[in-house]
């Protein structure tokens, strides 16, 4: 992974001199509420319901099992022995004191870490597809390319109070797994005709209020020329996009309001002025970039192993978790393991400083010292030899992480809602855990097959309810929580949002209704369809009748 | 005489900001003037004939392409930020420096503060009117803030990664 050398330490030592002065101004008096906030906002901190909440960036979601043992102590010392995954690819601390936040930042730092622009209207932290580098369905690696749109986007002095807070996806593999299409800018990593890489370039699409789905604004930019048409098109969004309402500043907005070509058009033209200018890449710079994310020592090993094989005849628990939660490895004889963080009873996304140092150790056991985060609230080990496949599997187990329900219908993702949220109209979580307890079986979660679920405790939408196959979005009606259904969401390289069933629900009746529309999938699917094809295939008609048949 | 932050140095501000075009049939105020954008196009006469040096200021939605071909005879060209959080002026401040080439003073006017000094040093500004309930002298520090930056802009025009490649 990505190593700092003394210009990037340099930088974020200076941020936490420059952050532990604004906190010290702040508390003293000297700095308003409202001027404090924006610069806590791009450190990601915010005031929640309860107390602040950090939020550390994790890049493009890698992370080296030095920093989850510094991110475990961290929760242990500053906060209550347990951190969030979010679906950025983020840590979040759900307690800590404001006074504190400086020094966990100084901590953060001797491991290469920071929260920069984890929040606030400024670029955010580049995600990507969590299999980045193994995926054997691969063009190229996005890591080296998150890595350069990081240091462009960090402090980028023109871009640090947009309208609105902005979002950029990178996907590289045939299968979208980093959601770009609903990202402010989806950049897909392809070759053209001459085997040349480049961007396919996607602007506008988002979640939220105003859900969209980007659009195709450049089908090939070549690499050397990233960082110059990002500079064009987050110059034509902060001189143009809307101020006025927060709730229509995104990007997403002017696509709308200028049309796709005309956005384009100011796009182009903007970038004709800068294209060659000192910012175009390098190739030593790819090179340099791409170098940190080399090939790890792998084993030449047989594409498949016999004691494997062996295992998953003998030990049908064991087989389900390999079906469920590994991947194929583009190289033979490794695997791609994901932990689930999604049992039972615990807040999706939630580990405790026990676990992260477990995991930390599993890591560098079996993984080469290195693990990931995924958008969907997951932790994965990605260079794990099949051979190793089953005494992790037993640490697995040990360590809570080892529920075999990796895409399956109690695989939620889930914001924090009302628990913690500030923002939030109803509470999530208790959603999750009232779905995760009524389906809890898991032959039948094997059967209704690859299904996501996704919680939002309210409309800006973290929980990506709008790309759940199955969307459960949390509203407020006069003071009381209810719940909206949607069906027919995805978040792929077929992105499409959903569509709501109907009026909404009581918190108690949520796991009747997802079992109502899984009735209807069950009797209606042919043997190879996903409950996504089902639903493409029939629409919504017959769910919503299923659902609201007996109501009354 | 108010103060400004010019070139990292606290100066005597020797301009007086109009905030609205002043009137046709009345005589323009002694000294150097900062005047609004559309008026001093549509009165480019009257300005010319002003004994003291005229300056133009823009409002965070004007367009600095208005003045494209004429920033060489401006001395001090003046960017109002009407609250800090609206980032439109850094856009302004590069365009102006790097695309029309003006050289003069570049001031940051309004919600200048010292959190967003070094951005707006960054785009080209070498002036700041820092507000008016704000220490001037701490402002000053915020200048300071980081000895080294990834991107390419009006204070370093060659990113890092050109910069780490001569330094091997």
């Amino acid at each position: 992974m990505y190593i700092y050398d003394q210009y990037d330490q340099t930088i974020v030592d200076e941020r936490v001199t420059q952050f532990r002065e604004q906190t010290r101004r702040y508390l003293a008096g000297e700095l308003a509420d409202t001027e404090f906030l924006p610069l806590r906002l791009q450190n990601g901190l915010y005031i929640q319901r309860f107390a602040p909440m950090l939020r550390v960036a994790i890049p493009y979601g890698m992370a080296s099992s030095k920093q989850l043992r510094k991110l475990a102590e961290i929760a242990r010392k500053y906060d209550k022995g347990y951190v969030h995954f979010s679906t950025r690819q983020n840590v979040q601390y759900n307690w800590p004191q404001l006074e504190q936040v400086p020094d966990i930042l100084a901590e953060l730092a001797t491991v290469q870490m920071h929260a920069i622009q984890t929040s606030g209207n400024c670029i955010r932290n580049t995600t990507t597809d969590q299999f980045a580098g193994v995926a054997a369905d691969e063009i190229v690696d996005p890591r080296p390319y998150c890595e350069i749109i990081r240091q462009w986007s960090t402090f980028h002095p023109e871009f640090a109070f947009l309208p609105r807070k902005f979002k950029i996806a990178v996907n590289a593999a045939k299968q979208d797994r980093a959601a770009a299409l609903v990202h402010d800018i989806g950049l897909y990593l392809v070759k053209n005709e001459a085997g040349e890489i480049g961007f396919k370039v996607i602007v506008g699409g988002g979640l939220g209020r105003t859900p969209l789905i980007g659009t195709v604004i450049r089908e090939f930019l070549p690499e050397q020329h990233l960082l110059s048409y990002l500079d064009a098109v987050l110059r034509v969004y902060n001189r143009y996009g809307r101020r006025d309402n927060k709730y229509k500043a995104r990007i997403k907005i002017l696509v709308k309001a200028l049309g796709t070509e005309l956005f384009s058009q100011k796009v182009e033209a903007e970038w004709e002025h800068i294209k060659d200018g000192a910012t175009t890449l390098t190739q030593q710079e790819i090179n340099r970039v791409t170098s940190h994310f080399s090939v790890p020592a792998y084993e030449a090993l047989p594409a498949t192993s016999q004691q494997l094989a062996q295992q998953l005849a003998d030990d049908p628990n064991f087989n389900h978790w390999y079906q469920q939660n590994v991947n194929a490895h583009k190289v033979p004889g490794y695997s791609i393991v994901t932990f689930s963080l999604k049992p039972t009873g615990v807040a999706p996304g939630d580990v405790t400083d026990k676990q992260l140092e477990a995991a930390a150790d599993l890591a560098d056991q079996y993984s080469f010292g290195e693990a990931r985060v995924s958008h969907q609230q997951n932790l994965v080990l990605a260079d794990v030899k099949q051979n190793d496949l089953y005494p992790l599997w037993q640490a697995a187990i040990q360590h809570g992480f080892a529920t075999p329900n990796i895409g399956l219908l109690t695989d939620i993702i889930c914001c924090p809602g009302g628990d913690f949220c500030a923002l939030a109209n109803a509470k999530s979580i208790p959603i999750a855990e009232a779905i995760q307890s009524r389906f809890d079986d898991l032959d039948y979660l094997h059967d209704i097959g690859e299904l996501d679920l996704n919680i939002s405790g309210c409309m800006n939408a973290c929980g990506h309810h709008h790309v759940g196959h199955i969307g459960i979005l949390g509203v407020d009606k006069k003071g009381e929580e209810f719940y909206q259904v949607q069906v027919g969401g995805n978040a792929g390289s077929d992105a499409s949002l959903g569509k709501i069933l109907g009026p909404s629900f009581a918190k108690e009746d949520v796991p009747n209704v997802i079992a109502k529309l899984l009735t209807v999938y069950v009797s209606q699917r042919t043997p190879e369809e996903r409950f996504i094809d089902t639903y493409r295939r029939i629409g919504i008609k017959p769910f919503k009748e299923q659902v609201y048949a007996k109501a009354h | 005489m108010p103060k400004l932050i010019k070139n990292q140095d606290i100066i005597d501000d020797n301009y007086q900001l109009l905030e609205t075009a002043p009137a046709a049939d009345q005589p323009l105020p002694e000294g150097n003037l900062l005047v609004p954008l559309a008026d001093w196009l549509e009165n480019q006469q009257r300005y010319a004939n002003h004994q003291g040096s005229v300056g133009v200021w823009l409002d965070s939605h004007e367009e600095p392409e208005l003045l494209a071909s004429q920033v060489q005879s401006l001395p001090v060209i003046a960017i109002n930020f009407p609250q800090f959080t609206d980032g439109r002026g850094y856009s302004t401040g590069r365009l102006l420096r790097e695309r029309f080439g003006f050289l003069g003073e570049l001031r940051a006017i309004g919600d200048v503060l010292r959190d967003q000094l070094f951005y707006m040093a960054r785009c080209g500004f070498n002036a700041f009117a820092i507000r008016a309930d704000r220490c001037i002298d701490d402002a000053l520090n915020g200048l300071k803030d980081f000895s080294e930056t990834y991107q390419a802009a009006v204070d370093q025009p060659q990113p890092l990664f050109r910069r780490r490649m001569q330094a091997e």
